[in-house]
């Protein structure tokens, strides 16, 4: 089902969607969230599309057309956040530091010490959005890659997707979690429930998955999301546990704490530093990569806590 | 004669070992633990809840070495 419109411009998308008459669309949006929505429409035809648009529209020029004109924008706009951030400025910057440097609220550590259920819920809700399609944004990036951090990122990926064992592939735990916790499980269903900072995130990660010229920020952005997962999967986990969540959702953040300790090393090191050795002039858009993963992030915490009057 | 360095087992600075492939560890209380993934991660700095596991809780030490005020877990 496509997601409800937020603005003019996310209403004509949807329209022309449906009816396939898609020429004449500018992007022009009537606000952040306006253009959020109708990116993440226009993204979502390459993942799992919509029951009621034609699949054929994934390759229609003129929404090409249309989504290019709201992703110059949004590209921009992440540079902007980048270059004006104080670890920009650090001249002895690597990735490390910029992963360890990063400061932001922690929605994770509210989770496990003082949000009650329905806040959790609604976090699982939000999260559904990614988790229910783990790692596949991400995925686009392997066939543009050189042989080590192909091999690298595979390694990592396999352990996304499962290890061969469709029971234990990670979108398909969060799924079972949330099922166990009485909520719905179809792709994206809880889209209209997310805010504009959840549709960034997501959209941010397609846009550094789909563009080759951007495969950089998409290992940078791997690698900071998998180097600030392990600590926080515990804390929800305990979250989880102390409000009485099903022992499924609360499973799929205990696999979470095991595997990214992993996948963090293997980020970091052989892919990023494997691409890095390769790919130099690189480095800035590995850190743009980085810095939106744990700036979205933080954005998200602090709309969601200042919500909660939490800070 | 590989064309790639591939160790099968990195020692991490600061951080966990690394084992590829399938391996038996037994832990300090003689229990066996079987490798699950292609690769794992194993706690060196002695501080994991899910040893003989990597949970990154070095990275909490070394946050508390620098005096940040980390998180707990």
């Amino acid at each position: 089902m496509l997601p409800k419109s937020r603005g003019t411009l996310s209403a004509a998308v949807f329209n022309a969607l449906q009816s396939g008459a898609t020429a004449g669309l500018e992007p022009a949006p009537e606000s952040d969230e306006d253009a959020q929505i109708a990116l993440w429409a226009l993204y979502e035809l390459h993942y799992r599309g919509f029951e009621e648009v034609d699949p054929d529209l994934e390759w229609d020029a003129d929404l090409l057309r249309l989504r290019r004109g709201l992703e110059r924008p949004f590209e921009a706009e992440l540079q902007r956040r980048w270059a004006q951030s104080d670890l920009h400025a650090d001249p002895e910057l690597d990735l490390a530091r910029l992963i360890d440097g990063h400061d932001g609220p922690s929605l994770a550590r509210f989770v496990q010490r003082k949000a009650d259920r329905e806040q959790v819920l609604e976090i699982l809700q939000h999260r559904s959005l990614y988790h229910l399609k783990e790692a596949d944004p991400t995925s686009w990036v392997v066939p543009r890659l050189d042989t080590r951090p192909k091999a690298a990122m595979m390694e990592i990926l396999f352990d996304e997707y499962g290890d061969g064992d469709p029971n234990r592939l990670h979108h398909h735990l969060f799924r079972r979690g949330m099922e166990a916790a009485g909520l719905r499980t179809d792709h994206a269903c809880y889209v209209d429930e997310a805010p504009v900072e959840i549709l960034a995130m997501n959209n941010a990660l397609s846009l550094f998955g789909l563009h080759r010229r951007l495969r950089g920020a998409a290992l940078g952005h791997f690698a900071a999301f998998e180097s600030t997962s392990s600590v926080p999967s515990r804390q929800l986990a305990q979250g989880l546990r102390r409000l009485d969540f099903p022992e499924e959702m609360a499973a799929y953040y205990d696999e979470h704490v095991e595997a990214d300790s992993v996948h963090e090393q293997v980020a970091r090191r052989d892919v990023c530093g494997a691409y890095l050795e390769e790919n130099p002039s690189d480095r800035d858009l590995l850190f743009l990569g980085a810095f939106t993963c744990l700036d979205l992030e933080a954005r998200y915490a602090r709309a969601m806590l200042a919500r909660w009057d939490a800070a | 004669m590989s064309d790639f360095e591939h160790a099968s087992i990195v020692l991490c600075p600061a951080g966990p070992m690394l084992l590829r492939g399938e391996h038996e560890i037994q832990d300090a209380d003689g229990k066996t633990h079987r490798t699950v993934r292609p690769v794992s991660a194993v706690c060196m700095c002695g501080g994991s809840a899910i040893k003989p596991w990597c949970d990154g809780t070095h990275r909490l030490i070394a946050a508390k070495a620098r005096g940040d005020d980390e998180t707990d877990g």
